[in-house]
């Protein structure tokens, strides 16, 4: 089953529409006791910590790390990977659910913000996520923060903007994407294939 | 690197595309979902859905029109037209639509864009203006470009920034219809002027008008209706031109 998170999230429809026409057949959680064993996506689109705050009023942090602990499969979706971190410049005072360790950063002024349409993703590392996606595919932005590109061991493909950011994380069974699979035509698709196959 | 994005633009009423000539004679020009299909295999990068229904009647339709679009293509989309409230834009994203464009709302109640901003982000908020020359400047227009407000389009394009749109939509009306091209001056002075992306719409009637919207005019999209729905000139055909004049484009999509 994947499980598809429900806070409010602005582009809760398209993700479940975009799974469900890959064959798989979705579940929209809107809290942990509807949780069916299966994989689970953090979609979302919007603020830091309206996002965190929602999670929060459903009960879903706890919850989160107890099934990333079981090794349960997730990923998050824009704002949804930003929360996988442990701060944001968007919400100085909202704790994130630090997955990953680096702080989400706003774009710095020069180049236009929002980042917002199409880029090509630069891949570091070969990853499962990945699988038949050519390096340098295109997929759609729209964001305003991002994940700053640092050494470390969860970043598998990163983009160039203004500022270069982490695109594509993972490390052992928790998964994120910067950009929305689930408008990025084909190549989103075959990424939200992936997941689903992994 | 970031493309130019090239938009189809549709003007929806009671769940159909109509053509739009200077805002007024309108022909059918079919079924939006078919459309929205028909550009996302043409390499479309992003749609428009512009609902001209003057009432507030037909919600559910374009509620209804929404969903169906968001179920069938993969690629971004904006809709924009009639929306006057926070709980009006929810509604609308909800349904699987990216952005929400306000135009003649956002001039009576310019709150509403700081409001929307705040709650969706600024990536889904985008402030249409309708502008046509005055003299040296350009005169801000509502209510489809029948009404002038009396303000500045620049000033207004830098207010609505700074209240937190995420982008720009702007329509020449001096251009739009007239298949002549863009209007580049306007774009460009209201492209420096912001932080945010800028997307030339009113007055291509050809390939060359789209690569001057980009270079001369210095937008980061690129739209048009009537040009597009009746096949006078192809998605590919732009973006093979983009291609040749170096300007960032997705190819093959």
């Amino acid at each position: 089953m994947i499980n598809i998170i429900d806070y409010e999230g602005g582009n809760l429809f398209s993700v479940v529409k975009a799974f469900e026409f890959l064959g798989a057949e979705p579940k929209v959680i809107t809290r942990p006791e509807e949780y069916e064993a299966g994989k689970i996506v953090i979609p979302g689109v919007g603020d830091f910590g309206d996002a965190m705050r929602a999670l929060q009023e459903r009960n879903f942090p706890l919850f989160l790390h107890e099934k990333a602990q079981e090794g349960v499969l997730l990923i998050g979706i824009c704002v949804g990977v930003q929360i996988l971190f442990q701060s944001s410049e968007e919400a100085p005072d909202t704790k994130g659910l630090s997955f990953f360790r680096n702080a989400v950063k706003r774009f710095s002024p020069g180049g236009k913000i929002p980042h917002m349409g199409w880029n090509t993703l630069d891949f570091h590392s070969e990853n499962p996520l990945l699988y038949n996606v050519e390096n340098g595919s295109y997929v759609y932005f729209a964001h305003s923060y991002y994940i700053p590109v640092a050494s470390n061991d969860y970043e598998i493909a990163h983009c160039h903007y203004s500022d270069s950011f982490t695109a594509v994380v993972n490390r052992d069974n928790i998964y994120g994407v910067q950009f929305h699979p689930e408008k990025s035509q084909k190549t989103g698709l075959q990424i939200l294939k992936n997941f689903i196959e992994l | 690197m970031l493309v130019k994005r090239i938009i189809p633009c549709l003007d929806v009423t009671g769940g159909r595309v109509v053509k739009g000539v200077k805002f007024v004679d309108l022909i059918d020009a079919g079924d939006p979902v078919e459309q929205a299909q028909y550009y996302n295999e043409e390499g479309a990068d992003e749609l428009v859905f512009l609902d001209i229904t003057a009432s507030s009647d037909g919600r559910d339709i374009l509620q209804d029109m929404v969903r169906r679009v968001a179920a069938t293509i993969h690629i971004p989309f904006t809709v924009g037209g009639g929306i006057r409230s926070v709980a009006d834009m929810r509604d609308i994203l909800r349904c699987g639509a990216d952005k929400i464009s306000i135009n003649t709302s956002a001039i009576k109640n310019p709150d509403l864009i700081t409001q929307g901003a705040r709650a969706f982000g600024s990536q889904c908020i985008v402030v249409a203006t309708d502008a046509r020359r005055k003299g040296v400047s350009w005169d801000t227009y509502t209510h489809g470009g029948r009404y002038s407000v009396n303000m500045d389009a620049v000033q207004w394009a830098k207010e609505a920034v700074e209240r937190g749109a995420g982008e720009l939509l702007v329509t020449s009306m001096d251009c739009d219809g007239t298949q002549e091209g863009f209007d580049n001056e306007l774009l460009a002075r209201i492209s420096e002027e912001v932080s945010v992306p800028v997307i030339a719409s009113g007055g291509a009637g050809a390939v060359r008008h789209f690569v001057d919207a980009v270079k001369f005019g210095k937008a980061d999209a690129v739209l048009a209706a009537s040009l597009f729905h009746f096949r006078q000139l192809t998605i590919n055909e732009i973006k093979k031109a983009f291609f040749k004049d170096e300007i960032p484009v997705r190819l093959p999509y």
